[in-house]
């Protein structure tokens, strides 16, 4: 992993790459024993994260996105396919050095933040510690500046008093911060976060929102992982909806809130609740969590889909570009079943105006 | 009136005891549905279980009275309010899993509740729990099952049903879509609200999450430090929120639509109930407190048009109008 990793990536035929891709990722679990089946949480997802860039990861529980969270962190490895990080494929990392130098580039901060900072230790021996392990260049004083102006940044001021105190004398959404202020320090390329404010009083939620834009605009990319679409409209460039594994639409958020492609994106935004619109109450999808048990083939949204057609049961729909950088994967509304498309059969957002 | 809480203080016992619910006043209409809403540890669960007489120590009722049904719940023997729970008010919490029996079927549960308010025919019990259960939208056939047989989304029908074996006048509801996925809270509280209409009951609905009962709720409290900040017509209180504290929380939340603007939130961070700020408990997060009046009195509730706002900002429209 080169150390300034800055320059463009550039693969084996010399093409520019983005700052991380997938290809093909996917991973599957081993569910029930000898005569198990397999549970598909992750099938074949192709995604990337361009420097400087917040891409949302939106999808309900049952999604696959933790797991896409977890693959990209390494806690896993994939079953199939490819992880390429500046132009490497982290999936064949092997030796302990590399997938250290690959976690300091991308650290990846956790949605409980009661449980993810260990109680007994003060803040500083926490950043302390992962400074020694990720940045070994740094002398003692070195370590101590670093650290306190990690914590100043993600607005833990004044950094030094912050330094001494315990996880318990600190609210939710300033441990939360902790959780952004380690994985600063260590001068990272790209945040993983998974659901970093879903437990966080709404009053806080602006704040932490706010601190990843900032991030962005220090040139850090964030993948951000969420089951809320709202939070994602606000930070993020590109947003990725996953269905029980699938990546089933991709493309620039303001595109895709405003001409959802995929079925399951359109109920996804008429459930969300917005408190400025007076929402029309219909009676909506049942919301039933997705079959990821042995799938096998056919779209995996058909059992819930408004518009599902024969063919949506046989062949599973493949990621379809719909206009500039948007990408469905829909038989019936991406268009490749031509001339079965109903459009008006769906609501738009729910939303009376 | 169905309900009547008046001026209610609750405790968590303690040197010294902190006070979690502080001279909360609200009434209930039947048929009503208000909801509560505030940020964890403002007391709102508290004062919920308070209503219902479920507190355990160190929470206590210290001062204050719960009317429903031109009874004062508090301090009434327990075995006359556990035959007016279920029969005439019943309680849905948080958590489906940790509420329902894990080793008892979807039946054994609704059996065991109806058996202790007296119910002992077997086939009455049987069609009750069939009709509940048809009513949330849910296949009988799941009445053998086992919770964990259900999806989160289930399980907190099964308890809803539960609660409605009785047809009682009013539900208390804790958050009880707070753990599922956006679809199928959504799709939740549109079935509540139905069956609301279709049954009659009046209900209160405590929530985080403020946009939730947006739609649903036709008053709306909004509760901060113990206290009920802002009380009034949910509509209206979106339109027009008063407190600052109301307008904080609405301007908290992205939209999916209109244009994409910064937000700011609330600065600062929830107080301790233990250790509240002097006067206003909101005066350090408030962006428009005036210096030593916010901080040094605490503010009364004063009436706006149909709502009541505790905060100084309004005093004068009282005085006016008074």
């Amino acid at each position: 992993m080169p150390d300034d990793a800055r320059a463009p990536f550039l693969s084996d035929d010399g093409i520019a790459e983005p700052l991380l891709r997938t290809a093909g990722l996917t991973r599957h679990f081993r569910v029930g024993g000898v005569f198990g089946k397999t549970l598909h949480a992750v099938d074949d997802v192709d995604l990337d994260i361009k420097e400087g860039e917040i891409v949302a990861l939106v999808g309900e529980s049952g999604s696959g996105k933790s797991t896409v969270a977890r693959l990209l962190a390494r806690m896993y490895r994939p079953t199939k396919g490819a992880i390429w990080f500046a132009g490497r494929d982290i999936s064949k990392i092997s030796s302990r050095k590399d997938l250290l130098a690959y976690r300091r580039h991308v650290p990846m901060v956790f949605q409980d933040p009661f449980s993810s900072l260990n109680p007994v230790h003060t803040i500083g021996y926490m950043m302390r510690r992962g400074l020694r392990l990720h940045r070994p260049e740094l002398n003692r004083t070195a370590r101590e500046a670093v650290a306190v102006e990690a914590l100043e940044t993600v607005g833990l001021v004044p950094g030094a008093a912050t330094m001494s105190k315990f996880p318990h004398e600190l609210s939710g959404g300033q441990r939360q911060r902790v959780g952004f202020a380690q994985a600063i320090s260590w001068r990272p390329l790209l945040i993983l976060a998974d659901e970093p404010v879903s437990m966080l009083d709404v009053s806080l939620r602006i704040g932490v929102l706010n601190l990843m834009i900032g991030l962005r605009e220090k040139g850090i990319s964030l993948l951000y992982i969420t089951h809320d679409i709202a939070s994602a409209r606000y930070v993020a460039d590109r947003v990725v909806v996953m269905y029980a594994g699938h990546v089933v639409e991709i493309g620039p958020t303001e595109d895709v809130l405003h001409q959802p492609a995929h079925p399951y994106t359109r109920v996804l935004l008429s459930a969300v609740p917005d408190p400025r619109a007076r929402t029309k109450i219909a009676a909506a999808d049942i919301g039933e969590p997705p079959r990821v048990v042995e799938p096998g083939e056919g779209c995996r949204f058909r059992w819930r889909c408004p518009l599902a057609v024969d063919r949506c049961w046989t062949v599973t729909p493949r990621l379809v570009v719909t206009s500039q950088g948007h990408e469905a994967a829909c038989h019936v509304t991406a268009g490749t079943t031509p001339g079965s498309g109903d459009l008006a059969a769906l609501p738009r957002d729910g939303h009376d105006t | 009136m169905l309900l009547e809480v008046d001026e209610l203080c609750i405790e968590y016992l303690g040197a010294p005891p902190t006070r979690a619910v502080d001279r909360v006043s609200f009434s209930l209409e039947e048929r009503t549905f208000l909801g509560i809403v505030g940020e964890s540890g403002c007391g709102k669960s508290t004062l919920l279980f308070g209503i219902a007489q479920l507190l355990s120590p160190p929470a206590e009722i210290r001062s204050g009275s719960v009317r429903f049904m031109k009874q004062d719940l508090v301090g009434l023997d327990e075995s006359r309010v556990r035959g007016m729970r279920w029969r005439n008010f019943s309680v849905v919490m948080q958590s489906a899993m940790s509420a329902l029996n894990p080793v008892k079927t979807v039946s054994a549960q609704y059996a065991d509740a109806m058996r202790a308010h007296g119910e002992r025919d077997r086939a009455a019990i049987a069609s009750r729990s069939e009709e509940v259960l048809r009513l949330v939208g849910i296949d009988p056939v799941h009445l053998h099952s086992y919770p964990h047989q259900l999806s989160g989304g289930m399980r907190q029908r099964v308890m809803i049903a539960m609660a409605l074996l009785f047809s009682p006048q009013l539900i208390l509801m804790d958050e009880p879509t707070s753990a599922l996925d956006v679809v199928a809270q959504r799709s939740l509280m549109v079935q509540i609200k139905e069956l609301q209409n279709q049954l009659g009951f009046a209900v209160i609905f405590v929530t985080h999450d403020m946009s939730l009962v947006a739609n649903f709720s036709d008053r709306l409290a909004v509760m901060y430090a113990g206290r009920f900040v802002e009380l009034g017509g949910t509509r209206a209180t979106f339109d027009r929120p008063l407190h600052p504290y109301t307008r904080g929380l609405l301007d908290a939340f992205p939209s999916i639509s209109g244009p994409r603007q910064p937000l700011v939130g609330i600065g600062g961070y929830p107080p301790d109930l233990a250790d509240l700020p002097a006067g206003c408990h909101f005066h350090p997060r408030c962006p428009v407190r005036m210096e030593s009046l916010c901080q040094l009195v605490e503010p009364e509730g004063n009436r706006v048009g149909d709502s009541e706002v505790r905060c100084h900002l309004y005093a004068e429209e009282r005085s006016s109008a008074g």
